[in-house]
């Protein structure tokens, strides 16, 4: 089992989460980090039957209780301007993002 | 008795009789706020003044119009001799996590600071339907994910007011805080780990986490989807139950939100705890967690104070003729925080992943080049220290070579600490508890800076509230005495789903029999002061 974030693998992370650090800010986090995994490292001591289910949620969701489907008909938003004014830069009633990268898939 | 020291229910029948109008009580809250709340939470403040020390600092934005707007039509009902309201005329302020239409709704970070909501969340609404006068919306840890509301990037953040130098427990601190300082008699709040529980706690008031499912959860700002739950924060356990009854049911905007009828609360607080099977357990007398200095995990006895206040809870509840079922065994109780450490930091990065900067919120003033570098910017200048840890976290155990390992090994456990509760309520098993009787948290409110910074140990206050998160059941903290110090204990009890009922019969029934107790006397210190 992976122990530690290394700094390596801690720079892949902020890539991927699409965040920037200054190195004070990235030691912090790499330490709470690892002091983390020390915690869930003790999930290793419990005995798992392999039995046991993966609990997605606590509480049982059957059909009774569960919502019904509702029909599948258009419902128009009543507020689509107050939705667009969100956005910090808007042509058109189009959201505007800067240039998109192109990357080659592999 | 000043108005804002009556409870909601009160509150509510005079202002439905006549006797006192939704416009006087608004006043009294207003008032109540100027005097005890301080300036409220703003981005880039700089250092505190001696004054903001002495303060609460619950609201980030106080809604006086709505409010005053919602008082003025239930007073013209109650004049025209219309219907009004279960919550009629009663001031109510909501964590900054919910959306309400038209109002700042931030999750106390940068990155939503400029967000207006286009819409109200449905516990919001169906309170404001009820005749609840909104205002505004109080502090917490930035995006809830903290348990002391110092993460939030609103400061000064909240405190604590029996002790304005502690933290008023989190990530509810602002609705708790609230609450006991009478600026209104009711919040709404949300329990991911104990966000309700432990502040109810740490501020001497009454906090619910419902079962998984009761509240919608539609407008609330996600973090753990399958932990959040939307509940009530009173000064009693009546006032809980009012509330809840307002916001529970099934709602067309949340698939989650259970088709299970809502009961009816208060009729059932009068019924008393006779025959009532009440448990205790061990493994919530002792809490397991990480030495700072060595990081070795190390158990220990929770304070005598916090012991004795349980045990004391235990003996007047079989005074009122309960039958107490000790030693129940919970085993899986101390894995709570680390399966949490990787359900809720997994759910955690998938539910932010949203915010970019291109459909709503902050977007960085910087320059870019393209679409990847504004996301960087962006994140990195919009979230704060917490929510990143999150983020980060989330996505190392979930990904593909180590989820296995990380992941599904939590929800294994998870399937655990379930299933302590299934086999401590089953009505054909050993125990056959209606509810077990633990303490809240594991100390009372700790000092402001004293932890914050330390994720670990920070995460470690919710240990003894975690468990009912990840099983999905409802929860319940009450006043249960004030500690030397000056501070309150909370009790906490939890029940089966869907089983409030039990939660509030049992917590009347403990606060009428204290009622003559000394502690209930104290007031917290900004009223003593005031």
């Amino acid at each position: 089992m992976a122990d530690e974030i290394t700094s390596e693998l801690f720079e892949h992370l902020v890539d991927l989460a699409a965040f920037a650090f200054d190195p004070e800010e990235a030691e912090y986090l790499r330490r709470e980090l690892n002091n983390q995994l020390k915690a869930i490292h003790q999930l290793e001591a419990v005995p798992l039957d392999e039995e046991v289910p993966l609990a997605s949620h606590g509480v049982p969701y059957p059909e009774q209780t569960r919502p019904s489907l509702r029909e599948d008909v258009w419902q128009p938003c009543d507020n689509p301007k107050e939705i667009l004014e969100q956005a910090p830069q808007v042509e058109d009633d189009y959201i505007i993002v800067p240039d998109i990268p192109h990357t080659e898939l592999e | 008795m000043a108005i804002l020291d009556q409870s909601a229910y009160v509150i509510a029948y005079k202002v439905k009789s006549g006797e006192l109008s939704a416009v006087a009580v608004l006043e009294a809250a207003l008032e109540r706020i100027a005097a005890v709340d301080g300036r409220p939470g703003a981005l880039d403040v700089g250092g505190l003044n001696p004054e903001d020390e002495t303060k609460v600092h619950a609201f980030i934005t106080l809604t006086a119009d709505r409010a005053r707007e919602q008082a003025e039509a239930v007073d013209a009902r109650v004049k025209a001799g219309e219907e009004v309201g279960p919550l009629a005329g009663v001031p109510i302020t909501v964590k900054d996590i919910f959306c309400v239409k038209g109002t700042p709704s931030t999750a106390a970070s940068r990155i939503l600071a400029n967000f207006t909501a286009p819409y109200t969340a449905t516990p919001v609404s169906r309170l404001e339907t009820a005749g609840a006068l909104t205002l505004g919306k109080v502090n917490l840890d930035e995006f809830t994910y903290g348990s002391s509301t110092e993460s939030s990037a609103f400061q000064p953040s909240t405190r604590n007011p029996w002790d304005t130098t502690c933290v008023p427990g989190g990530s509810s601190g602002g609705s708790t805080a609230s609450v006991a300082a009478g600026e209104a008699p009711l919040s709404l709040g949300t329990d991911t780990a104990g966000s309700i529980r432990q502040p109810a706690a740490f501020c001497g008031v009454v906090g619910l986490k419902p079962t998984y499912g009761r509240v919608s959860r539609y407008g609330l700002i996600a973090f753990g989807s399958s932990l959040d739950c939307p509940g009530p924060i009173a000064r009693d356990v009546r006032d809980a139950a009012l509330m809840l009854s307002v916001m529970a049911g099934k709602d067309p905007h949340d698939s989650t939100a259970a088709a299970v009828p809502v009961p009816d609360y208060l009729p059932s607080l009068e019924k008393g705890v006779k025959d009532m099977r009440i448990g205790l357990s061990p493994d919530y007398m002792q809490i397991t967690f990480p030495n700072p200095e060595t990081g070795e995990m190390e158990r220990q006895e929770l304070p005598k104070e916090i012991r004795e206040a349980i045990l004391h809870a235990a003996e007047i509840l079989a005074k009122q003729g309960a039958e107490i079922i000790e030693d129940v065994p919970m085993p899986n109780t101390a894995y709570g925080i680390p399966v949490y450490f990787v359900v809720s930091r997994v759910e955690a990065a998938s539910n932010l992943h949203r915010f970019d900067g291109v459909k709503y919120g902050f977007r960085t003033q910087a320059e870019y080049q393209d679409l990847r570098e504004m996301y960087r910017k962006t994140r990195a200048e919009g979230f704060g220290l917490q929510p990143k840890l999150r983020i980060l976290m989330g996505m190392y155990v979930s990904a593909a070579q180590y989820s296995e390992q990380y992941y599904a090994r939590a929800l294994r456990v998870r399937s655990l600490i379930r299933s302590d509760f299934e086999a401590a309520f089953d009505p054909e098993g050993v125990y056959r508890v209606d509810a077990l009787l633990t303490p809240t948290t594991p100390t009372t409110a700790f000092k402001m800076a004293d932890i914050y910074g330390d994720s670990v140990l920070m995460q470690y206050a919710d240990q003894l509230t975690v468990p009912a998160n990840h099983a999905g059941i409802p929860g319940i903290s009450i006043p249960g005495g004030i500690d030397s110090g000056g501070l309150p204990i909370g009790v906490q009890l939890l029940a089966p789903d869907f089983k409030e009922e039990t939660l509030f019969q049992i917590g009347h029934a403990f606060e009428m029999a204290t009622a003559d107790e000394a502690w209930r006397g104290l007031k917290p210190r900004v009223l003593r002061e005031n």
